[in-house]
């Protein structure tokens, strides 16, 4: 059997993935940089939170945290992908701060900075939880890489590399852009909703700005555009930080030396990979 | 048919034509105070190589813009055969059968040939590797667009816009930054797409270019249509020469 560290581990790795991947999406390969990308996460995890709480099913609690997800975020993305560039990153950087502003004083919902304790498991056994996000995430890759390979993830791809001469020939870009960030934030709710049921709770700090620059190192350090670097991403963060928990004897000294080692990881691999591991495109 | 118009080239007024392909009425689009395009008309015959020339900031991009749907006019019409187009997004006007290429190439530099022009049409192998050849492209498929040449780029794109299904290719400075070798081919692309049937319209700088090629060139100058007519008139005119050179 498993060692249960490693159950754990791996479960993270598995709900990361989902994460990055549909971030990827948007951003590496449709060229969206969604800065509120860990918002969809959040909405995720307090939908099927709230759900299971009130004694709806996992699976129709779990389905409803992309659907939800997908909702909000199609409707943001309808009103702001019109923005280009900058513009589109700082409305979407402002989202995050609405979302911990609503979820902190939405108390009668949310319980505020107290948060929803008690979320029960979907399945009781880690290891049999970790086996489920497994097919959950191998599910998204293998939806990812169709997707990406597909006329529509080419059309992305065209959008991302120049949004003018997508349109020029033919295709309506704003539509393909709302997709994509629809696809990109129902995988996130979807890895929100795995995520609460980890760890049986979930607060504001969910949609922390600390919590996004993990999603963000990761794919950098994967390379854009490349689903086998968002793997190698994830792996790489997670193969760093047990390192790092074996290595450094003081505790206290664990999550400075973290932040100093993601840092100057993040400097090489830009400096000497300007596109990530195995990028296709520059950031 | 559409009732469609031509500048006289003596008295100025607009003349009915029936072969127009794309005509252009009255279209005005002003940036802040600056008029780009100023009441400007004119129509473009089917199946000809027309060309648009003026010096610098005559309109001519601004023209291209409106005419592909990135920019939209102040005031006038355009219409391409029995649709109106005017104003529409320039994917509607893309499907409509205009497709036009950029004064700076826009290829899809991340992304290979085929993606490139897959994203054009929906096509086979064989079809991207002939709409390659017509442009004297000899590249593997899978090659990504950013490795080639800047040169390559800009017939890659040409490509591109000619594999669509296509009424109109608007062409923005085809020989802009390529080679004189790459000169002379386009000039052969260009006449072997009008033998094909293909109706071009022309941006170009290059006075040697657009008379050999050209079978009608519409000179402007501030946002109007100053001169219309066959090569060999326009590069005798007077007040073409003036506007070019002054007086």
């Amino acid at each position: 059997m498993i060692h249960e560290f490693f159950i754990q581990d791996f479960t993270w790795f598995f709900i990361y993935l989902i994460i990055v991947l549909s971030f990827n999406l948007a951003f590496g390969f449709t060229g969206m940089v969604n800065l509120g990308h860990m918002v969809s996460v959040g909405i995720g995890a307090y939908t099927s939170a709230l759900l299971t709480l009130n004694g709806v099913p996992w699976y129709i609690a779990l389905l409803a945290a992309g659907i939800i997800a997908c909702v909000i975020g199609t409707i943001i993305a309808a009103i702001t992908v019109r923005l280009k560039g900058d513009y589109f990153q700082i409305v979407t950087l402002g989202l995050i701060f609405i979302a911990i502003a609503v979820s902190r004083n939405w108390i009668s919902l949310t319980r505020g900075a107290l948060g929803l304790p008690g979320v029960p498991d979907i399945i009781r056994s880690n290891f049999y939880y970790m086996l489920f996000t497994m097919v959950l995430s191998l599910m998204a890759l293998w939806f990812v890489y169709w997707l990406t390979n597909s006329e529509t993830g080419k059309i992305f791809q065209a959008i991302r590399d120049d949004e003018t001469a997508t349109a020029i020939l033919g295709k309506n870009t704003y539509f393909y852009k709302v997709l994509s960030l629809a696809i990109s934030t129902f995988l996130a709710g979807i890895a929100g909703g795995l995520m609460v049921h980890q760890i049986n709770f979930v607060d504001p700090s969910i949609f922390d700005l600390e919590q996004f620059i993990i999603i963000l190192f990761m794919l950098i350090v994967g390379g854009l555009a490349s689903i086998k670097g968002s793997i190698l991403g994830v792996f790489l963060l997670f193969a760093l930080i047990d390192l790092l928990r074996f290595l450094v004897v003081r505790p206290e000294l664990i999550g400075p030396v973290r932040q100093m080692a993601l840092l100057l990881i993040l400097l090489l691999v830009l400096i000497y990979r300007p596109k990530g591991i195995f990028g296709k495109v520059d950031i | 048919m559409l009732s469609l118009w031509k500048v006289s080239k003596t008295s100025g007024v607009f003349e009915h034509t029936k072969n127009s392909l794309l005509e252009f009425f009255s279209v005005c689009k002003s940036f802040g105070g600056v008029k780009a395009v100023d009441g400007c008309t004119f129509s473009v015959g089917n199946n000809t190589i027309t060309s648009l020339i003026g010096p610098n900031g005559a309109g001519k991009t601004t023209i291209f813009n409106i005419i592909s749907g990135l920019t939209k006019p102040d005031y006038g019409k355009i219409k391409l055969l029995d649709s109106e187009i005017t104003g529409l997004p320039a994917y509607k006007i893309a499907q409509a059968g205009i497709s036009r290429t950029f004064q700076l190439t826009k290829v899809f530099r991340n992304m290979t040939i085929r993606d490139n022009l897959l994203i054009a049409k929906k096509a086979s192998d064989g079809e991207m590797k002939s709409a390659l050849a017509r442009v004297h492209l000899h590249k593997p498929l899978d090659m990504a667009a950013g490795e080639l040449s800047y040169g390559q780029q800009r017939l890659l794109e040409i490509a591109r816009a000619v594999l669509r299904e296509h009424k109109l290719l608007a062409l923005d400075e085809p020989t802009a930054g390529v080679n004189p070798q790459i000169r002379q081919e386009l000039k052969a692309i260009l006449r072997g797409l009008k033998e094909k049937g293909n109706t071009v319209l022309l941006i170009e700088h290059d006075m040697e270019f657009v008379m050999n090629i050209s079978d009608e060139v519409i000179v402007l100058n501030e946002g109007r249509v100053l001169k219309r007519g066959k090569p060999q008139d326009i590069v005798k005119d007077k007040e073409v020469l003036e506007a070019y050179l002054g007086k």
